[in-house]
Order: structure tokens, then sequence, then C-alpha cells
């Protein structure tokens, strides 16, 4: 290479590397100048499981009647989302409408700083109080539900049931002989996402029923800090659960990185037969996979005992509203409209419930998903149990990864039981709590 | 006549000076206060060095030690012996050798969350480029980073791929700079190939590897992107580096904490880089 040439390249990278510079400074820029939008507009920041074509058509509707637009953001879901709602929070860089999670993970954001108390606002009557209770602190209120409530448990594929001649499992002992069945069968057993490692906390979230029945006084006293996972032989099933399930070899080959969409089309597919999850994905399944959701069933994570058989209830989203927000007075009557019978009529159209709303006067229509159906029984008998993050408010940040690591083996129940214990009580201690 | 010495106010320097105390100086004294505090960002505690505590005792924070020396050596390493190799043979007499520099150097242009998403998918254990790829020859591809146990290294090949561009710039202008006269010398004196480059290339382009180790050393030891593109810290902890230990720390609301861990990583580097530098420069030999 002649000296002008190799001092031609020289520039060359030094221009490219400038660039490259240069453009990672504009994407953040644009990136960050995302306030309230115009007059009649009003920004939102959504999870991307939250963006649903009901929600979508609730939305134009409140632009058709309200004449109020709405500029939806999205963001991940998990703790990359919680992530990006904090570091917006704190940077007073939020959006004007923020869906976020209720419960213990609301808790974890200081909502009475952040968001508008809506307690005095005549629409929050149609509002349950039982999930007024998971969208409050100190006396104030600050969301309605963003959709129906649901359950986490084992939805199933019912046409495959069908052909293996299998029957719902009422212990664990039949559930795992079940999975061995289907193994048998060449077919994938339990399916398992930890490419979005939150989808791995399913077995164990949804052990919560079993858990409150054998245990009654384990959330408050997990609160307090006097009962720990470790130490509570019920509550260590579930960590137990996850290292039997993959110690059997009943999941996919490529559980340690498929995704929540490659574990749908597998349930739907029925390649797949069980997947630990929150009812939420059945109207993702509807959207991509057309009716094949009427093979999908669901039934409660088994106990070990025949007697104890009930569902753990997750309560929906919450849409909330920046305290900060130049257009409060316009998300509040957002908010009014989201929740009134004829956006609820247009939410059901476009999307049926993936659980009981929790608004009052609002039945399950009748042509639910079978899903939803086979929930109703244990919702009319009672044999529901909110899940932990709803009944305390302290949930680890940690157990994403703490379950990955059961799942892929590199972790014992116990230890990782330990594990979460001790990142439990960090959270408590970032949360102010005297322990 | 205007005195020489007089030419620079000192208040020159005020403008830069004042950025660089705000934007940098600042911040990096606020980080060692607030890591001996319990942070919320609205409110703090002083609490010692309980953070740092936490930082040694807690296994998945520790973890992160580990991972880092493990991934900055092997993808330095990598850099510079694939980066000498890639030098050398870029420097001999090739056809398309402009060409064959451009295209060794491609992948540093490369966005790393892209090469991340890129390499996530072709690393798929049953559908992903690479497994197909072996199964056409019959071999049974590993579980690229979905087994914990080669995870890290998956991450690390991929960094070496994306970073040896670098290297092998940087080599080039250490093996051009090498007067011609030596190899002329060892071709007089009988030597042959492999001669010239032990005793000829390799001593001479010495300030050139000591860059290459530092930079590559320094990159890897910070590294975050990369990692968080392809793995996110999993499967459980096995690829965590101590960079996404504190991005995760700080994700969960434990403020303080993640600063602790970024004091850590500032003095990690330090500690290792600074010697290393150290004991380099002292062995340079002048051409």
């Amino acid at each position: 290479m002649s000296k002008v040439k190799s001092k031609r390249f020289g520039l060359l990278i030094s221009i490219f590397v400038i660039c490259m510079i240069l453009a990672g400074c504009g994407a953040e820029e644009s990136g960050a100048s995302s306030g309230s939008g115009g007059d009649d507009t009003l920004t939102m920041l959504v999870s991307e499981t939250a963006d649903t074509p009901g929600f979508r058509a609730v939305v134009e509707k409140i632009e058709d009647e309200l004449g109020i637009k709405t500029k939806v953001e999205k963001r991940p879901g998990g703790p990359e989302g919680e992530n990006i709602v904090k570091t917006r929070l704190a940077t007073g860089d939020m959006a004007d409408l923020v869906l976020f999670n209720s419960g213990s993970l609301l808790m974890a954001l200081d909502p009475g700083k952040h968001f508008v108390d809506l307690k005095g606002e005549p629409f929050m009557d149609k509002v349950m109080d039982s999930y007024k209770e998971v969208v409050s602190k100190d006396g104030q209120i600050f969301g309605i539900p963003a959709k129906s409530s649901q359950v986490g448990g084992w939805l199933y594929n019912k046409k495959v049931y069908k052909e293996l001649g299998l029957s719902v499992p009422k212990t664990w002992d039949e559930l795992m002989a079940n999975n061995e069945k289907i193994k048998a069968a060449g077919k994938t057993a339990v399916i398992g996402t930890y490419g979005e490692t939150w989808t791995s906390q399913l077995p164990i979230l949804a052990d919560f029923y079993n858990v409150q029945a054998e245990v009654p006084s384990f959330a408050e006293e997990y609160t307090a800090g006097k009962a720990k996972y470790a130490s509570t032989p019920e509550a260590l099933r579930g960590f137990e659960r996850i290292q039997e399930i993959s110690e059997k070899g009943y999941m996919n080959d490529d559980y340690n990185v498929a995704s929540y969409n490659q574990g749908m089309k597998m349930l739907a597919e029925g390649t797949g037969v069980h997947y630990p999850m929150l009812t939420q994905v059945l109207p993702l399944i509807a959207e991509n996979h057309g009716e094949l959701v009427n093979d999908i069933g669901v039934f409660p994570q088994p106990s070990d005992d025949p007697e104890v058989n009930g569902l753990t209830a997750w309560m929906p989203d919450a849409i909330m509203i920046n305290k900060e927000s130049k257009n409060v007075e316009k998300a509040k009557k957002w908010l009014e409209y989201y929740i009134s019978d004829e956006a609820l009529e247009v939410y059901t159209s476009k999307e049926k419930a993936i659980g009981p709303f929790v608004l009052k006067g609002v039945e399950l229509p009748e042509d639910s998903y079978p899903a939803v159906k086979e929930m109703t029984p244990y919702f009319e008998s009672g044999n529901v149990a909110p899940a932990l993050e709803f009944v305390s408010p302290i949930k680890g940040p940690n157990l994403p990864q703490i379950c990955t690591s059961i799942g892929s083996g590199t972790m014992k129940a116990e230890k990782a039981a330990k594990m979460y214990d001790e990142d439990v009580e960090k959270q408590a201690k970032q949360l102010g709590l005297d322990w | 006549m205007i005195n020489s010495k007089k030419m620079y106010p000192l208040y020159f320097l005020l403008p830069a000076g004042i950025i660089y105390s705000v934007f940098f100086l600042l911040p990096t004294g606020m980080s060692f206060f607030y890591s001996m505090t319990w942070w919320t960002l609205d409110d703090w505690e002083f609490i010692g060095f309980d953070n740092f505590i936490q930082f040694f005792q807690e296994p998945s924070l520790r973890i992160g030690f580990r991972n880092t020396l493990i991934f900055a050596f092997t993808t330095m390493g990598g850099k510079v012996i694939i980066g000498l190799l890639l030098a050398v043979f870029l420097c001999s007499k090739i056809r398309n050798k402009n060409f064959l520099r451009s295209v060794v150097f491609f992948p540093v242009l490369l966005s790393t969350i892209a090469v991340g998403i890129t390499f996530k998918t072709m690393m798929h254990p049953t559908t992903g480029l690479i497994n197909t790829a072996l199964a056409k020859i019959g071999i049974t591809g590993p579980n690229w980073l979905g087994d914990p146990s080669i995870a890290l290294l998956s991450v690390a090949m991929t960094d070496i791929w994306k970073g040896v561009g670098i290297a092998t710039v940087i080599f080039i202008a250490g093996i051009m700079a090498i007067p011609n006269h030596y190899y002329e010398a060892l071709k007089i004196d009988g030597g042959n190939a492999f001669q010239g480059f032990w005793h000829v290339t390799l001593p001479l382009s010495r300030p050139a590897l000591n860059t290459v180790i530092i930079l590559a050393l320094i990159g890897g030891l910070r590294t975050f992107d990369l990692v968080w593109a392809m793995t996110g810290g999993g499967p459980g902890f096995s690829t965590d580096l101590l960079a996404s230990i504190v991005y995760k720390q700080y994700a969960g609301g434990f403020y303080g904490l993640a600063t602790a861990g970024n004091v850590l990583l500032f003095l990690f580097v330090g500690l290792i880089a600074f010697p290393i530098f150290k004991f380099l420069n002292r062995k340079e030999v002048d051409l």
C-alpha cells in the first residue's frame, strides 16, 4: 500500500467513525423527544403485550368520539420494560398515559409521586374494589383496568389430549404422568420459552394458589420478612417443580432461547402440548393462528393434594395518568371513556376477554374462548386466589433469571430459593420497609 | 512584540474545563458518593460500604467478576492472534489486497446490537444457520447460546468476529512501518518466512501489539451491548458480565447498588489495564 493510499484509508476510517458517533447521538436525541404531543393528542406508553386488537379499537373509538388522538409508544415487557418506565419517570420524560402492571411492580414505582390520584373521580365507582386494592397506596387510587383479569396456569392443547387419551390432571403426579406419555408420543410435553425470561416464572407464580391453600398466612409473613421461600416447603415446591420439568427433559430442545411467539405457535399447532402461561396469550393465538385458539384449554397448576385445586389469578395492568402531564383533564376523560360500556363493546367485538372483568355489572360474554369458559367453574366455586404480587408489595426483580437458572440446570431449587429470598430482602430494603 | 509564553492565557482552558468538570468530573465524584448510599433517586441515606460488601457476597453479582475476566481475556487473545495472522496475510503479496482488507474491516462498521441479534438467530440450536449448515455435513452443533457452559464463549466468539478488524488494521499499520531493510538482511542471511515473522515482524510490531492488547482488554472488560443483545445475561446468570449486572441492578431499582457496581467496574478496569499497560510499555523496542 502506498503512503497516499494508506492515508486515504485512515481518513476513510475516521470519517466512518465520526459518522457512527454522530448517528448514535442523533438517534438518542430523537428517542428522547417524546413529551406530551399537540393539544388534542395524548401520548401513551404501553407494553408490547398490551398492544392488542381490542386496545387499538378502543383507542380509535376514543379519537372518533372524544376527538382525542392517542400516540401509542410501545416498550418491551419484563425487567427491561420496567427499567424504561422507571427511567422515564425519574427523568421527567414520561408520556401522558402509562400502562403498567398493577400490584407489587406498581408499588415499586412510588406511584404517589408520579401518578394522578383518581380517588374522587366518579368513573372510579365502576371499578371493583378488589381491583382498586391492587392499584392503591396510602389511600390513593391510581389506575383503571386495561383489560379483563386473567389466570396463570397450564394451557394445553385439547386436540392432542384427545388423541393421546389424556385427562386433565388433578395432582402434580398426574400431570407428570401425562408429560411422560406426551414425551413418549414424540411431542414436546412442556413448552419453555426462556428467550423471553419472564415466561420462565409461571410454574412458581401459578403455584401460589396451592401455597396459600396450604399455608394461609404465607403472604402476610412474607411481606413482614418472616416467611421465606427456602424455609417454607410448600413455597419451595414451585422452584422444585421447575427443576423437575427440566430434569425429566420435558421441554423443547431450544427452550433456552425460544421466544414467546414460538411458544404460542407450538401450542396452537399441537407440537407442544403444555405451556405454563398467562391466559393473555389467547388473543395473540387467535390473532396469529385463528381458529386454532379453540383447541386450547387451561387447567390450574396442580398441587400434590387432589383436594387443593384452584386457579391463581392476575389482576389486569393499570392505565394511569402521569402527574406531570399538561393534559390531566383530557386524560381523565380518556380513562372515563375507556371503561365505559360503549368502549367495552368495541373492545370485546375485536378481542375476547381472557378472564372475568373487574368492572361492576360486566359479565363474561357467551362467546368467550373455550379456555376462558373452562375457568368459570373455578371462579364460581371460589377456587381462585390472586397471585402473590397482588397481595404483597414485594417481588424480587431477579426471579426470571433465577427460574431460568434452575430450568437450564445450573442451579438447584434450594439454592435458587435462598437466592430469591436474598433478592426479596434487597427489594424490601429498597422499598424502605423495615426488615 | 508578543511574548510567546503569554500567547494562550489560562482562561482559554475554561470552556473545555467547565464541560469536562460538569460532564465528567462531577458525575464521577457523585457516583463515588452515591455508591455509599441507599438511593431511590429522590432520597438517600448514607450506608458506608454496605453496597460494596453486597456486591462481593451475592453469588449473582460475584459471578460477574469471573465472567468478565474470562470474556475480556478470551476476546483479547482471539483478536491478537487472529488479527496478527490476518495482518501478516494481508501485507503479503496477494491479489485483491485492498478488497480483502475492506472485507476484514467491514464487521467493525456494523452496529453491535444488529450483530448480536443476527448471531443470536444464526446460533439458534435447531433453526439457526450455523447448526443447519453443520447438520448438512453430519455434525450436530451445540446449543450455542442455550447451553450455560458454552454460552459465554459463543458471545466471545461473536465479539472476536466483530472486533478483529480493528486489531488487523492496527497490526497492518505496525507491519507497514517496519523498514524493508530488516527483511532484506534476513534474506541475505538465508532466513525463511517463519523466521522473518518470528524475529522481525513480531518484535518490531510491538507498539501495535501493545495497543491492540490494551484496547481489546479494556473493551472486553466493559462489554455490555453485545451480551445484552445476544443472551441478556442468560441462561440464568451464566453470561452476566459486570456491566450487564450493573444495568440489571439499575433496572431493578437498586440505584445505590448499581452505582457501587459501576465504581467497582471502574476500579476493576483500572487495576487490570494499568499494570498491563506499564508492563507492556517497558518491553517495547525501538525501531
